[in-house]
């Protein structure tokens, strides 16, 4: 593992997996997208908006595994200051956000025809807008300490007691009475999803999971380029 | 590994930060847990399970959200054409609902619903609003779900509470 501490070797990895994780992520959305909208029955109680579950179910997944990847960086990077560690927690929390937002957003359209409702504060909803808050604020600490070292310190602190938050979001339905459904795909018993509507709704994740993969190793590289391109310019001054 | 004595006490020193940072973060995540769980207490739940309302003697007039299901059967209209009557269940208890207003498109008997409003004198609920539930169910029209609820009223009752229950 230590190996791929070293920038260039990751550099050189990333570029392998790039053009592969590109490729699921064509094929996987393209397909997944005709069964979601088009290859897949309606629901028996929501009609045509349950389309909506084949975005908001991935992006909701996807929130929560970034944020573990987050955390797992952020832990790496306390406990064995490997510097990539800390540009792995900077480079994963907008795309993190952006899936949080996602799932806000969808959830609350599919909210009102069904529930009745945008928004109510239950337990599921109150806790995801808290994990989209820690991602922002995890982001904010970010830019806002001039020194680099202190920024990435803090922030991985923040991001590791949001951990927290993360088993809070996947058992509050069951913990709390909650407006928001229980589980339907890990859950004891197995899935309460048609087969017709679980194989759209994983090739859907499949997706999301390769745009993780694509965007996440592409603001690696990023991150690790501004770096250097940092140390060239101090060197320049103070060579 | 060039200068194996002094990679040796940062090894250790490795070692100890990655025990006491697990020790912290066990503990922070575990205090968070508890802490919401005890602050929180009834308040993190979004309604009242009509049990609940009987248990805790829930006064008339107190706004507060009743949830469970429509009882099958107990749906209907007033003579107004414009009040609604259904029952809200959890299979041990029932309180019936008053509502004046538009129902949500899952509003469905055998389903889950969230109502906001008051208890009156005669133990009605007068709901200001309701919402529908969903459950964990999804399949195609015309085919049983998964995880049918196991209470379906009020047959399923009495078969359960001669059941032994």
């Amino acid at each position: 593992m230590h190996r791929f501490a070293n920038p260039a070797e990751f550099n050189r990895l990333a570029d392998r997996i790039l053009p592969w994780a590109i490729a699921v992520m064509a094929i996987s959305l393209v397909a997944g997208l005709y069964l979601a909208l088009i290859g897949s029955p309606p629901d028996y109680q929501q009609g045509e908006s349950v389309r909506i579950m084949y975005i908001h179910v991935p992006a909701a997944w996807m929130a929560m595994f970034t944020y573990m990847v987050m955390a797992g960086a952020s832990f790496v990077a306390i406990v064995w200051r490997h510097p990539l560690a800390e540009l792995a927690g900077k480079a994963a929390a907008p795309i993190g956000a952006t899936f949080t937002a996602l799932a806000l957003i969808t959830g609350s359209l599919w909210g009102k025809p069904m529930w009745g409702t945008y928004w109510q504060w239950d337990g599921r909803m109150t806790s995801v807008l808290v994990l989209f808050f820690l991602y922002l604020g995890y982001m904010a600490i970010w830019h806002g300490f001039d020194d680099e070292e202190k920024a990435g310190r803090a922030a991985a602190i923040l991001a590791l007691v949001g951990v927290a938050n993360i088993p809070i979001i996947k058992f509050s339905v069951d913990w709390w009475n909650t407006l928001h459904q229980p589980a339907s795909v890990f859950r004891m018993g197995g899935p309460t999803i048609a087969d017709s509507m679980l194989w759209p709704l994983f090739i859907m994740a499949t997706a999301f999971q390769a745009y993780f993969v694509v965007v996440f190793l592409w603001r690696m590289k990023l991150e690790i380029n501004q770096r250097k391109l940092s140390v060239m310019n101090r060197a320049e001054v103070y060579g | 590994m060039a200068a194996p004595k002094k990679s040796k006490g940062l090894k250790t020193r490795k070692r100890q930060r990655l025990v006491i940072v697990s020790a912290a973060l066990i503990a922070i995540v575990g205090a968070i847990i508890l802490i919401t769980f005890a602050l929180g207490g009834d308040s993190l739940n979004l309604y009242l399970q009509p049990s609940a309302v009987m248990e805790k003697q829930v006064p008339a007039g107190k706004r507060f959200r009743l949830g469970g299901l429509v009882a099958t059967g107990s749906f209907h209209r007033d003579t107004d054409g414009l009040t609604y009557l259904f029952t809200v269940t959890d299979c041990a208890v029932d309180i019936p609902v008053k509502f004046k207003g538009l129902l949500p498109d899952l509003f469905r008997e055998g389903q889950g619903v969230v109502t906001e409003g008051r208890l009156n004198k005669q133990g009605v609920f007068v709901a200001e609003t309701v919402l529908a539930k969903h459950d964990e169910n999804y399949t195609p029209p015309g085919t049983a779900p998964k995880n049918a609820e196991a209470c379906s009223h009020p047959e399923a009752l009495s078969a359960l509470k001669k059941g032994g229950r």
